[in-house]
């Protein structure tokens, strides 16, 4: 099984507000800090943490590995320069110590990242000023996953990204298609309450400058970044494992996987931009926050079985909620 | 930036280079960048008081400057007098920053701008755009003798494919011959006076333009303009508050003092619902259903307004 290194938990973005897990158009204003029990996420859009240099070296495996992860459109390049410029402003202005950009004309930028070593001058729309395509560039410089949908006809296409942390999907599967298709197989009950279209309604809205997030969840078992449709054959048979460890080894090597999702409207393409940053904590690490604890049980214990099965929790979610009512307050992480 | 984020401007240049139309630049009044945008875009600028879109005709990418064109309405509100009595080189303004409505589609092999008077205002930020892009724009532009305005820009910026027109049955030839001669993947755009853009629409029509390679500008259903003022009652705390154009019921039951549950503030979440006792609401959200919409007896304060001069609340 993958490792099972704990991340760090104070700036981990604990998803439940409630004992009750309801599908939900749960968008919020981007940039507003959310204390949690054990600390704070939230006051960027784009996040760098312990994991950073960890998490882009697997990315460049997986990309090395997979040239699938990565796609770009041609006619989607003015959109990929405004995703690069977007994002690189992001990164500064959130991380000053170790991340610069400086403008050095109209379009030329400089850019020196101090965590990587890394110093580039890009020219807004000039793919040879960057040693990559623009989108495969820039995500070599952030944790986040990254999508460009295009809006046509009343609708949004996924057309362009770099993903290599997806949970249960497959990037090149989806490309091409509609975002409404792309959540064809969300279970029935949530597609009767408008979820969806709303959500496509609502990013359809969206304008330059006010980014908007969201959370999802979901369970893996151990520190698997990618659980990519791709990968199946390597993590689907370690869901029935699990069952098979010890309960040590159990609180160690499930994880409560959360996204944080970030829409933002491009400022000069007009295109979207989809970022998804995956967190993933042990049950053991959980379990040390005690109102994490109590509540992760009570909303494992009560979700429909419908949405448990399509969130893939059904062969675990027993035996997730009895460890979690038997793990002593502050016993589940010995740090 | 928050939704309700305000921009101080300056203005930096204000002419009329033809009768009735004033050309303003504008910058922020701290100086330094602007928020970029979307060709196309407009701006919501205060004119003393009173919300006016007026559309972008600079060039959105890290602008310091915002350019807009003012045509003076004699009819109108009072908004276009107001930016032409008052708006001068040093006057400060207050502005939303810039939305976007009528944005060129990625996908386009060609654009086909046709504009109509004043309307040339946003076709002129689209022509800027596709320059610096590479990308294939023509234009059509229809105006009075001698009211042209960005008539230079237009010729400066598109060359041999912008066609000017004084001669309104010239262009109605013109534009049916160029409706009929487009390839396959082009992309059509209007915006003009309402009888032109009808015009348009229907000889496009006729000419088997499907709907989705045809877009016109509309600040009218701009989902979340900024609305007309009214008034709120809150039954129990025995208040009125008054909702400003631009301000939205849920920030005018905040600043009252008054804990109304929220998420999105884009009316999708569903979180701040509130029953509606007298009054009729205009829903703009995301969340109600057609029946519950049509119910009027809840609406989603985050965006959603009164249709008349006033509404009643339960709280
Ligand atoms: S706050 Fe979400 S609908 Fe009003």
């Amino acid at each position: 099984m993958a490792g099972t290194e704990a991340q760090p938990r104070r700036g981990f973005p604990f998803p439940f507000g409630e004992d009750r897990y309801r599908y939900s158009t749960n968008v919020e204003p981007a940039r507003v800090p959310v204390s949690t029990a054990a600390g704070r996420w939230g006051a960027t859009v784009v996040d760098v943490d312990g994991e950073y240099r960890r998490e882009l070296a697997e990315r460049a495996r997986i990309l090395a590995a997979d040239p699938t992860r990565h796609a770009a459109a041609p006619h989607l390049r003015v959109a990929a320069w405004d995703a690069v410029l977007t994002l690189l402003r992001e990164l500064a202005a959130s991380y000053p110590a170790s991340m610069r950009l400086s403008r050095l004309g109209a379009g030329r930028w400089r850019w020196e990242n101090r965590l990587l070593g890394v110093v580039a001058e890009p020219v807004y729309g000039d793919d040879a000023s960057l040693p990559a395509e623009p989108l495969r560039w820039v995500a070599s410089q952030l944790q986040e996953d990254l999508v460009l949908l295009d809006e046509r006809a009343g609708q949004l296409w996924v057309e362009a990204g770099v993903v290599t942390f997806a949970a249960g999907w497959s990037f090149g599967f989806d490309l091409g298609m509609s975002f409404l298709e792309i959540h064809g197989p969300v279970p029935s009950s949530v597609h009767r309450e408008g979820v969806f279209t709303r959500a496509q309604e609502f990013i359809r809205r969206l304008q330059p400058h006010e980014p908007y997030r969201r959370t999802n969840w979901g369970m893996t078992v151990g520190r698997r970044l990618d659980t990519s449709l791709e990968r199946y054959p390597e993590w689907a048979p370690e869901r029935a494992r699990i069952l098979t460890v010890d309960d040590a080894a159990f609180g160690r090597l499930l994880h409560l996987r959360v996204e944080v999702q970030h829409l933002l409207r491009l400022p000069d393409s007009g295109a979207v931009l989809f970022l998804i940053r995956t967190y993933l904590l042990p049950l053991e690490a959980l379990a040390a926050v005690e109102p994490w604890r109590r509540r992760t049980a009570e909303v494992l214990a009560t979700l429909p079985a419908e949405i448990a099965e399509y969130k893939g929790l059904a062969p675990f979610r027993g035996r997730a909620v009895a460890w979690l009512r038997a793990a002593r307050p502050g016993t589940g992480d010995p740090r | 930036m928050t939704a309700g984020a305000r921009l101080d401007l300056v203005v930096t240049a204000a002419t009329e280079p033809v009768p009735g139309v004033r050309c303003l630049r504008l910058a922020a009044a701290g100086g330094g960048e602007l928020p970029g945008f979307v060709p196309g875009s407009h701006l919501v600028v205060d004119c003393g008081g009173r919300p006016n879109a007026y559309s972008l005709t600079s060039d959105g990418l890290e602008p310091t400057e915002y350019a807009i064109s003012v045509l003076l309405v004699e009819d109108g509100a009072g908004g276009s007098r107001w930016a032409h009595e008052r708006l001068d080189v040093g006057a400060r303004v207050s502005a939303r920053p810039p939305r976007s409505a009528f944005p060129p589609v990625a996908r386009a092999r060609r654009h086909l701008l046709v504009a109509g008077g004043i309307g040339v205002t946003p076709v002129v930020s689209h022509l800027r755009a596709a320059r610096r892009r590479g990308q294939d724009a023509r234009v059509l532009y229809l105006h009075r003798a001698g009211r042209g305005a960005h008539a230079a820009d237009v010729r400066e910026l598109a060359g041999d494919r912008a066609e000017l027109f004084t001669d309104r049955r010239a262009f109605t030839a013109r534009l049916d011959e160029a409706l009929a001669d487009q390839p396959l993947g082009a992309h059509l755009y209007l915006c003009g006076p309402a009888g032109l853009t009808d015009r348009v629409l229907a000889a496009a029509a006729a000419r088997g333009w499907p709907a989705s390679r045809v877009h016109t500008e509309r600040f009218g259903p701009d989902a979340l303009g900024p609305g007309d003022p009214f008034t709120v009652t809150l039954t129990r705390v025995g208040t009125t508050v008054a909702v400003p154009a631009g301000g939205s019921l849920l920030e005018a039951l905040e600043r009252a003092g008054v804990d109304v549950r929220s998420q999105c503030r884009r009316g999708v979440c569903g979180e701040c619902r509130l029953p509606v006792t007298g009054g009729q609401p205009l829903h703009r959200d995301l969340f109600l259903s057609e029946e519950a919409k049509a119910a009027g007896d809840s609406l989603m304060p985050c965006v959603s307004r009164a249709a008349g001069p006033h509404l009643e609340v339960p709280l």
